[in-house]
Formats: C-alpha cells, sequence, structure tokens
C-alpha cells in the first residue's frame, strides 16, 4: 500500500490537469488563507480592545470550549446541506461559500482567545508606569500592550492556521474543494493507494505551514528583534 | 383509513418533505441512534485513556530528563498539526481498515494535550513542598504518588477534559474507515442530504461532549476535594 501511494505521487500525471493534485492543492491554500485573514479582520480589533479595557474575558476564554465541541465536519454539513448549497464559487471551488464559512469559524477562537489572554497578562507593574509616564490610552494600547502582546497574538495566529488547514481538508467529506478529495475519492473505492498520496502531501504541507508559522513567529516577535538589533549593534563596536 | 405505506412517505424525513427536526425520524432510527452514539462514546473514551496511560510516563520521564523535553513535546506538537483526515490514512497501511485505526489516531492527539498538561501541572509543584518530602524521607516514586500527582491533578483533569472534548468531535472524522460513530451518520446524511439525520447526529455529538465533560468534572471534585472546598468557602 505504502509502494501504490508513492507510485502515485511519482506519477506526474496526477499532479497536472484541472483536477491535479497540484490545482487541489493551490485551491485549498487560497481557501486557508483567505479563511484566516477574514477570520483576523473581525477577531483581532475586537479582542484586543476588550483585552485593553479589561472586558468580556468570561466569553472570550469560553469562545474556545465551545468551539472545541462542536465537530468541524457537522458544521461543514450543515452550511452545505442548508442555506449556503454547494455552488462553486469563483476560485475556492465547489461549495466554496459554505466552506469558506466554516473555516472561517473555526479559525475564530484561537485568534480571539490568545490576543485577548495576551493584552490582559502584559504585567501590570508596566501598564501602571506607562500609565504614570501620561501615555494616552491609544499611546498604551500601541507602544506598549500591543508590542508585549505580538507573541500571544502571532502563536494564536499559527494555532488558527493549524485548524483552518486541518478543516479545509475535511471539506472533502461534504464536496468541498482541496486536497481532501484525494484522500476520500482514494477511500471511497478503496484505491488505498491514492487516498494514502493524499493523506501524505495533505500532512507534508501542514507540517511546512506549522514550521514556517514557528520561524516567522520568532522572527516578528519585536522584543526578539530589538534583542537580535542590539546583538548586532555590540557585534559592529 | 389511512395505508401503512402512505402514513410512511408523508412523515416528516421523506425526502419530499425533509425536516431539519423530526421526531418520528427519532423514532423510527432510534437503534440506529442509539448504536451509532455508543460506537462513539466507545472510541472516545477508549481512545482518551490510552493516550493519558501513554502519557503520564512520557511527562514524568520529560519532567526528570529536560533532555528529552524538547524531543517528546517536539514530535507530539509534529503529530497534532497533522489533519485528521490525513492522519487516519496514514495509520492504514500499519491497522488496515478497523476501529484500531481510528483510536490510535485519536489517542495520538489526546496525548499531545495530556503530555502538556501533566508537565505544567508537575512543574506547578511548589519546591518547597517537594523539599519537604525529601526531607521526610520520601524516595522518588514515593514523592511522585504520594505528593506530586495529587499536587498535579487539578491540571491533569483540565487537560483531560480538553483532550475528550476534542476527542468527541474529531471521532466523526473516523467516517473516512467506516467507523466515525456518529460520524457515520453525518457522512450518510450528506450522501442523501438526509436533513434529520443531520441535524440529530450532530446535537448528540455536542451533547455527548457536554456529558463527558460533566463526568470529569464531576470525578474531579471527588477526586480533588480540596479545590472546590478552598472555593465555596
Amino acid at each position: 500500500m505504502i509502494g501504490d501511494a508513492f507510485g502515485y505521487l511519482l506519477d506526474g500525471a496526477h499532479w497536472s490537469g484541472s483536477d491535479g493534485m497540484l490545482v487541489e492543492l493551490g485551491q485549498q491554500l487560497l481557501l486557508t488563507f483567505t479563511a484566516l485573514l477574514l477570520a483576523a479582520v473581525v477577531a483581532l480589533p475586537a479582542a484586543l480592545v476588550l483585552g485593553h479595557l479589561g472586558r468580556g474575558g468570561f466569553l472570550a476564554i469560553n469562545v474556545s470550549n465551545v468551539g472545541r465541541a462542536i465537530p468541524t465536519f457537522a458544521v461543514l454539513i450543515l452550511l452545505s446541506v442548508g442555506p449556503l448549497g454547494t455552488a462553486v464559487l469563483g476560485p475556492f471551488g465547489r461549495a466554496g461559500l459554505a466552506t469558506l464559512v466554516a473555516l472561517t469559524l473555526f479559525a475564530l477562537p484561537p485568534l480571539i482567545t490568545n490576543s485577548y489572554v495576551g493584552m490582559t497578562e502584559v504585567d501590570r507593574d508596566t501598564v501602571e508606569a506607562a500609565k504614570g509616564m501620561g501615555m494616552t490610552g491609544s499611546q498604551l494600547f500601541f507602544s506598549v500592550e500591543l508590542p508585549l502582546a505580538t507573541p500571544l497574538i502571532l502563536t494564536g495566529l499559527r494555532l488558527a492556521l493549524v485548524q483552518v488547514w486541518a478543516t479545509a481538508t475535511i471539506a472533502a467529506l461534504v464536496a468541498g474543494p482541496g486536497l481532501g478529495n484525494v484522500i476520500t475519492a482514494g477511500f471511497y473505492r478503496s484505491d488505498y493507494g491514492k487516498g494514502l498520496a493524499g493523506a501524505i502531501v495533505v500532512a507534508a504541507v501542514a507540517i511546512v505551514l506549522e514550521v514556517t508559522a514557528a520561524l516567522s513567529e520568532r522572527y516578528a516577535d519585536p522584543l526578539v528583534r530589538v534583542q537580535r538589533r542590539q546583538r548586532a549593534m555590540v557585534a559592529v563596536a | 383509513m389511512t395505508l401503512p405505506a402512505l402514513e410512511s412517505t408523508s412523515s416528516c424525513y421523506s425526502l419530499y418533505v425533509n425536516h431539519w427536526f423530526c421526531t418520528s425520524y427519532l423514532r423510527d432510527y432510534q437503534d440506529q441512534l442509539v448504536s451509532a452514539t455508543k460506537q462513539h462514546a466507545e472510541i472516545t473514551v477508549i481512545s482518551v485513556l490510552v493516550g493519558l496511560v501513554v502519557a503520564l510516563p512520557l511527562a514524568v520521564v520529560a519532567r526528570r530528563l529536560p533532555r528529552l523535553e524538547t524531543t517528546i513535546l517536539g514530535a507530539s506538537t509534529i503529530v497534532y498539526t497533522i489533519p485528521s483526515l490525513a492522519l487516519f490514512p496514514l495509520l492504514v497501511p500499519f491497522t488496515g481498515i478497523s476501529e484500531k485505526t481510528v483510536i490510535i489516531g485519536l489517542a495520538l492527539y489526546s496525548l499531545t494535550i495530556l503530555v502538556r498538561n501533566t508537565l505544567a501541572g508537575l512543574r506547578g509543584v511548589p519546591d518547597d513542598v517537594r523539599e519537604s518530602a525529601v526531607g521526610m524521607g520520601y524516595a522518588p516514586t514515593r514523592m511522585l504518588f504520594t505528593v506530586e500527582i495529587p499536587l498535579a491533578l487539578p491540571v491533569i483533569m483540565a487537560g483531560l477534559r480538553v483532550a475528550t472534548v476534542s476527542t468527541v468531535a474529531l471521532t466523526t472524522i473516523g467516517s473516512i474507515v467506516s467507523y466515525g460513530g456518529l460520524g457515520n451518520l453525518l457522512a450518510q446524511g450528506v450522501q442523501e442530504s438526509f436533513k434529520a439525520q443531520i441535524f440529530a447526529a450532530s446535537v448528540l455529538c455536542v451533547l455527548l461532549a457536554f456529558v463527558l465533560d460533566l463526568v470529569i468534572l464531576l470525578a474531579q471534585r471527588v477526586l480533588t476535594p480540596w479545590t472546590w472546598k478552598a472555593r465555596t468557602r
């Protein structure tokens, strides 16, 4: 079975063409990043402002607990059989709208919880000191709390990315787009080599996304950047 | 007098009516719903228990040997990154199309959560307490079972709740190898646009997560009475 899978992967014909794996891969990546962007635009401003004000903590924490209990599979089905349908949505493919909405919904909990916690966990003494220096609310928000909360916000983005990629794979179980189709087509027709090949590609891309996100997380953390600049200055001196 | 055939076609779950909520569906398909829920609960509980049995020693080893900690946490994070729809097929060459495939896959996911929480719980044991135990002549094993694990229990139980609730949701994906409990009903429902079945299976899934979460919460109250007595006082 493993031999069949690698045979399938090495055959160029399975990658090219309008229903090849490259098209499915492109579609799934497009869906993943669009949903992540939509969720970030919706969740980050609200969660960050709530964290700054210290309000709505109960909601921000519990949205993750509720999100975990709801099966992504069920939501994808309820949306596509229900109001949103399985019509093709431009580059997003079949059941594009239902898939996009489900992916965005499941990206929200890690983003909301992590950004909220990131803002409220900022050291209280630091906040008091900033206030004592006469900083206004928005100065405090943009130049003290936001930089200090960045590591947790980025962790939230990474968790959401992994979650969205996994959910986008499941979209194939409800006739949606993406690489999951290779897996379901293989398994439903007892062509296990093909199913396994799809699974290998999905898992490999997931690990690449996770590792890339973890590396850029370290690079984008403002505190790490400052330390790196200081070290460079010491080296020059 | 109504003909039985006519009566059955005009029920609220027939293809022409196809309501989301339909009590006659719940009555007529009761056996199917009960057996799917049973399979779902069984897969979830076994998976989480297997995950727990493996996670506890791993966390203790990681705590004692910091060099292994990075490896254990790194490996479990990589597994957690792999989507469930890909992880089950990846296990099939080794386990075949069986319940084992789903259970091992789900156990691997809960393992990640449980190792992290157990490790955090063990780290949370105050150094003073550990030193007192050593001073009283506790051997490492006795200290682990009578001091460290009991004090880490609230954090371990919190991890158990997270692992159980997410495993209930992930079990549905087991339908790719035909062992998905309520997920099998969801997969069949989407093929046939069977709304009553989709809705009932979704609701039962969320209910099951809620019930299992409550069971663990109650067990936690029994096992660690000090954590909630302190709060009510």
